[in-house]
């Protein structure tokens, strides 16, 4: 395998994290709305902690893709 | 074909007044115009609401609707003694908010014209997370003096757990800067990726004059509709996310758990 095919399938495979952390947040939501639905007044005051989850978990995603884009366009 | 069109080339950083200051480049960019943008519309927007009628019009009601706001995240996540943060936190998030929406201002349909976003770059981002921290830390440290560092011993823990804790901890405390800017930085680029990616497939399906090609136009415009619907959220989320966390660190800070 030559070094440019290598370099593509690097990425591709950083980007499979991508797709884990959109399950992550998917998951953040979907738990906060099946909470919320059950206690709709306590909805509201659970909103900070919401984003603090939904912020770890992008996050995490957001590094995959930088990883990504580093194989592609950085790494010679 | 796909060489044509580059998608990096928005995110370049470009000289309107060559300066050079003791050696030291420091040309006025397009980076810098639109900072100088930004704090123009959040100068003037906050300006012009504060008229101070008894009976607010519009604009007093969205501009004491924008402190109220971040007065109640301050209050809730700080807590007491949080209040003298509050004009950092407004600051923080309203430039935020502002660099992040005219980022995605469609000003390319004007010919010549292209819109800079700010906070898609990681110097930017970078150095208003470094002002986080260190605020953080100067006000962590100035008002507990050494016993700050006990932030890094979660209370409860038994005590042979410590050697894997507190190392624990300290990384994830010094780590905090490095994510709080990447976490900004990344997002609004890798939005701007996806749009430039999508509006490049829509010129050169246009461009290939046939039925498969119309094809390809109407479905990347569809995209481009979309994706810049969940930018303007990605635009207000990471500016609440980033204030937020601002504001639970100083809680830390404050605090001490």
């Amino acid at each position: 395998m030559d070094h440019t095919s290598a370099m593509y399938l690097g990425a591709g495979l950083a980007a499979i994290g991508v797709g884990m952390a959109a399950i992550g947040v998917g998951n953040v939501f979907g738990s906060f709305l099946e909470g919320a639905l059950r206690n709709p007044s306590a909805a509201d005051g659970q909103q900070g902690r919401l984003f603090i989850g939904f912020a770890a978990s992008e996050l995490l995603g957001l590094i995959a893709f930088v990883v990504a884009i580093l194989i592609l366009f950085v790494v010679k | 074909m796909a060489g044509d069109i580059n998608p990096m080339e928005q995110f370049e950083v470009g000289h309107l007044i060559d300066l050079n200051l003791f050696g030291y480049d420091v040309s006025f960019t397009n980076s810098a115009l639109f900072m100088v943008v930004v704090f123009v519309a959040l100068a003037g927007f906050m300006a012009g609401g504060l008229q101070r009628k008894l009976i607010p019009g519009r604009w007093q009601v969205a501009a004491e609707g924008a402190v109220s706001f971040i007065d109640s995240m301050v209050s809730v996540n700080i807590g007491q003694g949080g209040k003298k943060f509050a004009p950092y936190i407004f600051s923080l998030f309203f430039f935020i908010l502002f660099a992040n929406l005219v980022g995605v201002l469609p000003l390319a349909i004007v010919p010549g014209l292209h819109t800079f976003a700010v906070t898609s770059h990681i110097t930017v981002t970078a150095v208003l997370a470094f002002f986080s921290f260190g605020i953080v830390l100067a006000v962590g440290l100035w008002k507990h003096k050494l016993k700050f560092f006990s932030l890094f011993v979660p209370h409860g823990a038994p005590f042979w757990l410590m050697p894997v804790i507190v190392p624990v901890e300290l990384v994830s405390f010094m780590v905090r800067p490095f994510s709080l800017g990447l976490r900004l930085f990344v997002a609004m680029t890798a939005g701007h990726i996806l749009l430039e990616v999508f509006g490049s497939f829509a010129v050169q399906g246009l461009n290939a004059h046939s039925g498969l090609g119309f094809g390809v136009w109407v479905a990347s415009m569809a995209m481009i509709i979309g994706v810049s619907a969940l930018e303007l959220l990605v635009c207000a989320i990471q500016a609440y996310v980033f204030a937020l966390l601002t504001s639970l660190y100083l809680h830390d800070a404050v605090h001490l758990h």
